[in-house]
């Protein structure tokens, strides 16, 4: 980081860190692009939104906190429930359902928190999947309120706004979606600068010695895992509103570890990384979505160990060291 | 008469033997060289594969095939081991499972491609599927072959690494890596060798596995989180506790299916997360 070297005091560094690039704006401005460019792939530019999201939540905790989680769809599938069965029961008005699944993830994952920062590496990775597993199990097992194998029915979502009715096209999915992401990554970019957020990149690099300078890391790690199951809570219920129904693979093992292929492929640690990995991932799949699924997982499995072996910081990561490279030239 | 419950226990005893057979590898080597292996079902699953492709296409018999499971299972993971997971020793947890969870997806992809996504037919011969009536209880000749055959690699296991030179090696670099290495040992080729003798133990499993809980190519997720669980519980390192760990496991598993069927998986989820809180190090983890 040249910047950091430049600067002197901290505050100056967190305010530079803050300041809108270029790139970033010309980023968000191409998010509109689908519109004029592939109106009839509106439904997938939702979904790669949503997804988007929800390795954005996952970023938050692993990119930046390094918990590592392979549990982390155990909040997406809470929001999506919880905003489906609002939605079934007679309430489909969105924004306030996805402000209920919201504090429904949060709850859970407030909960859950209180466990998860007592512990790191293989005790870690093996609770947050004992609980995804567990959410999942008890989801199927309580089949008369989700539905089980069968998914949820029945969700009936309400025009947004009380304007825009949610059709086959997907214009107002994409809006919505983007919408939600948008303020949800101000959000999130706005936690990550903050001095809080630098105490989450001081517990990843050495999660014994952040109390030693008066950084709680306990107390720390809850609050952003809180933050990042609400965001993947609310992820979820975009989904479910979106696409008016709710299966139980949204809980399940391969969604988390769908995400963490996501996020990891565009490059962890780095706020647009999950968005970048999604935008990729989503685009690949639809291309390969004529395949059997098992051959696409193929795919995925080449995918991570090519990553893992050539790329450690994923497409952001190896895209900012070339043009680092090059800038010193 | 014996009660139906030694029926029940009889058959959690098999399944947790099968278990310790399947995660015993993957708990040495964890405690080696913290090195979280994810592919370690799949390595089992070669077994399997290599065990019903050895007898319905060649016609081998059951017993020839058990040493080609395992033999298979281990030489495959040994190079796995030199080329990708051994550049990955010191670097973080997420790039290891990352890389080994890549590796299970693509053997599941793989195993669907050459023998499809249906469970394989296995068919063993006539006297293993006979069982013996004692006292008013039933108990299959298989199950009883797997329980010996099991407690038998087991004392193998805890006698070899207690009284041999290697043995004494391998425990020197699961207390303390660094510390062996100072001491001369070649800890890199103790972990490889180790990796090959668990990985072909988990082949081995593999095979002996289908009669019970059947293969198809989503062995390899399935039963990875049993042997996770078998691992982080019983403790990094130490092969009674996966004994232990196993049986506690099998017992429960198939108490739980057969008295309390509607909570299906949910019971074991929840005992290993009690577990796991209570002594995160493991039943018998000691460090």
């Amino acid at each position: 980081m040249a910047l950091a070297e430049k600067v002197t005091s901290p505050l100056a560094y967190l305010q530079a860190q803050t300041r809108w690039r270029p790139i970033e704006i010309v980023f968000w401005l191409a998010t509109l692009l689908p519109y004029f460019l592939f109106p009839n792939y509106l439904s997938l530019a939702s979904q790669i939104a949503i997804t988007a999201l929800f390795a954005l939540s996952l970023d938050l905790i692993l990119g930046y906190a390094g918990i590592v989680s392979l549990g982390h769809a155990a909040y997406f599938g809470v929001g999506a429930y919880a905003a489906g069965l609002v939605s079934k029961h007679g309430w489909g008005e969105p924004l306030t359902g996805l402000a209920m699944a919201a504090v429904a993830a949060g709850i859970v994952g407030y909960a859950t928190s209180f466990v998860i920062c007592r512990f790191r590496h293989l005790a870690l990775i093996m609770l947050t999947t004992g609980f995804g597993l567990l959410l999942a199990e008890l989801a199927n097992s309580l089949g008369w309120l989700t539905g089980g194998m069968d998914g949820l029915q029945g969700i009936h979502t309400w025009k947004l706004l009380g304007a825009f009715r949610f059709d086959l096209f997907g214009y107002a999915a994409y809006s919505y979606a983007l919408a939600m992401l948008f303020v949800l990554f101000l959000f999130a970019r706005l936690v990550i600068h903050s001095p809080f957020g630098l105490s989450l990149r001081g517990i990843r690099e050495n999660y014994v010695r952040m109390p030693a300078i008066g950084a709680p890391s306990r107390a720390h790690m809850r609050t952003i895992y809180t933050i990042a199951a609400c965001i993947a809570g609310i992820a979820g219920a975009l989904l479910a509103q979106t696409t008016e129904t709710v299966s139980l693979d949204s809980l399940g093992f391969e969604r988390s570890a769908e995400v963490v292929v996501v996020l990891v492929l565009g490059g962890a640690g780095r706020l647009y990384g999950g968005l970048v990995g999604a935008i990729i991932f989503m685009v690949a799949r639809d291309q390969f979505s004529g395949i059997e699924p098992q051959f696409w997982y193929f795919w995925i499995g080449i995918l991570l160990v090519g990553v893992v072996m050539l790329l450690p910081n994923g497409i952001l990561g190896g895209l900012a060291k070339l043009t680092s490279r090059w800038s010193r030239s | 008469m014996l009660p139906p419950i030694l029926g029940v226990l009889f058959d959690g005893l098999a399944y947790g033997m099968l278990l310790f057979l399947l995660s015993v590898g993957q708990s040495v080597t964890l405690g080696m060289m913290n090195f979280i292996n994810l592919a370690h079902c799949s390595f089992a699953m070669l077994g399997g594969y290599v065990t019903v492709a050895l007898m319905n296409r060649y016609g081998v018999p059951f017993f020839a095939t058990l040493p080609c499971a395992f033999v298979a299972a281990a030489v495959v993971s040994v190079a796995f081991e030199q080329t990708f997971f051994r550049r990955l020793y010191r670097a973080g947890e997420l790039d290891q499972v990352l890389l080994t969870i890549g590796i299970v997806f693509i053997s599941v992809a793989v195993a669907a491609y050459f023998f499809g996504t249906d469970q394989q037919p296995l068919q063993l011969p006539s006297y293993l599927r006979t069982s013996l009536t004692f006292m008013g209880l039933r108990f299959a000749v298989y199950r009883l072959i797997l329980l010996g055959l099991a407690l038998l690699i087991t004392i193998a296991l805890v006698l070899g690494i207690e009284y041999t030179r290697f043995g004494a090696r391998v425990r020197a670099a699961v207390d303390n890596e660094r510390m062996a290495r100072g001491l001369g040992i070649d800890v890199d080729r103790t972990f490889a060798i180790t990796f090959a003798l668990g990985s072909g133990l988990a082949g081995l499993g593999g095979a002996l596995a289908i009669e019970i809980i059947g293969l198809d190519p989503s062995f390899a997720l399935t039963y990875l989180i049993y042997v996770l669980i078998v691992v982080s519980v019983g403790g990094l390192g130490s092969i009674t506790g996966s004994f232990t760990a196993a049986i506690v496991l099998g017992i429960s598993d198939v108490a739980g299916k057969y008295y309390i069927p509607q909570l299906g998986a949910f019971l074991i989820y929840l005992v290993m997360i009690t577990l796991l809180m209570w002594r995160p190090l493991g039943l018998l983890g000691r460090r």
